[in-house]
């Protein structure tokens, strides 16, 4: 049962990853994006952290991706202007390309020659799953980096507000 | 029970994607999306081996790395603004004025 559960959201993921990059028109990559968002969510239940899962619903999918579609119709993007979808590459990008992927399969190919049939995965157990460990961890141990993140929100809205603002002489006129 | 393996697979494999997004597309929105995938697909790391370890940790790390990302979402997301209203384009072929 878990592992159909696992295949179809992974291939979902999969899929939905694919059409982001793929997709010429933002709007639907943006919409795809929610979709392996929401994939990922599943498999964070899986994995025992349905506080994680939660979140990234209601900020990854629910609040990043609402900025993203209200840029995107604010900005009126629609299909990429210049000539193809891809840049153009030249020989040595080719190469690269090929030398990434085969370090990438090596990786790959070696976590699951370390790790095939040796990790001993414990059942899931009341504590592991609970919220309340993790407050406590949150609010007594990391209380500063929890202080630092708020503070960079702040400073990131400040920001982001100053930036998008309309020039003043542009206003005048 | 699944093996954590699979899990690191799946996340390697949505990394890529995120990679080929970022590097090949022209519109700054959509490798900009591509970027939120590879924060994604990193998440799942860290989380599969939260789970492996029993440390509970990871998950907040990953809360770190969400809040970073919106942050960085806002941050980006007004910087396209900002360029669109000087330049009215976003393609980052067009940006070249940093080029040599």
């Amino acid at each position: 049962m878990e592992l159909a559960i696992f295949l179809i959201f992974a291939l979902l993921a999969l899929v939905s990853a694919v059409t982001v990059v793929a997709h010429r028109n933002p709007i639907y990559s943006t919409l795809s994006l929610v979709v392996t968002l929401a994939a990922t969510a599943v498999l964070f239940v899986l994995l025992g952290a349905p506080f994680i899962a939660t979140l990234q619903v209601l900020v990854y999918a629910g609040a990043i991706v609402v900025l993203f579609l209200f840029v995107i119709m604010l900005l009126n993007v629609g299909r990429e202007e210049t000539e193809g979808s891809v840049t153009r590459t030249g020989p040595g990008q080719r190469w690269g390309t090929v030398v990434g992927a085969g370090i990438f399969a090596g990786t790959l190919l070696a976590i699951l020659w370390r790790t095939y049939g040796r990790e001993s995965l414990d059942p899931l157990t009341e504590e592991l799953v609970a919220i309340k460990p993790l407050a406590a961890l949150l609010f007594d141990r990391y209380l500063l980096a929890f202080e630092v993140i708020g503070l960079l929100l702040l400073v990131a809205v400040v920001a982001a507000g100053i930036v998008a603002r309309r020039p003043a002489a542009e206003k005048e006129g | 029970m699944v093996p954590i393996s699979w899990y690191l697979v799946l996340a390697g494999l949505l990394f890529v994607i995120g990679t080929i997004g970022a590097l090949t597309r022209r519109n700054g929105i959509t490798i900009f999306l591509s970027i939120e995938l590879m924060l994604n697909s990193v998440n799942l790391v860290i989380i599969a081996y939260s789970r492996l370890l029993g440390d509970q940790l990871g998950q907040l790390v990953v809360l770190f790395v969400m809040a970073v990302a919106a942050a960085e979402a806002a941050v980006g997301l007004a910087l396209f603004i900002a360029i669109f209203r000087h330049r009215q384009t976003i393609d980052v072929n067009r940006l070249n004025l940093m080029r040599w």
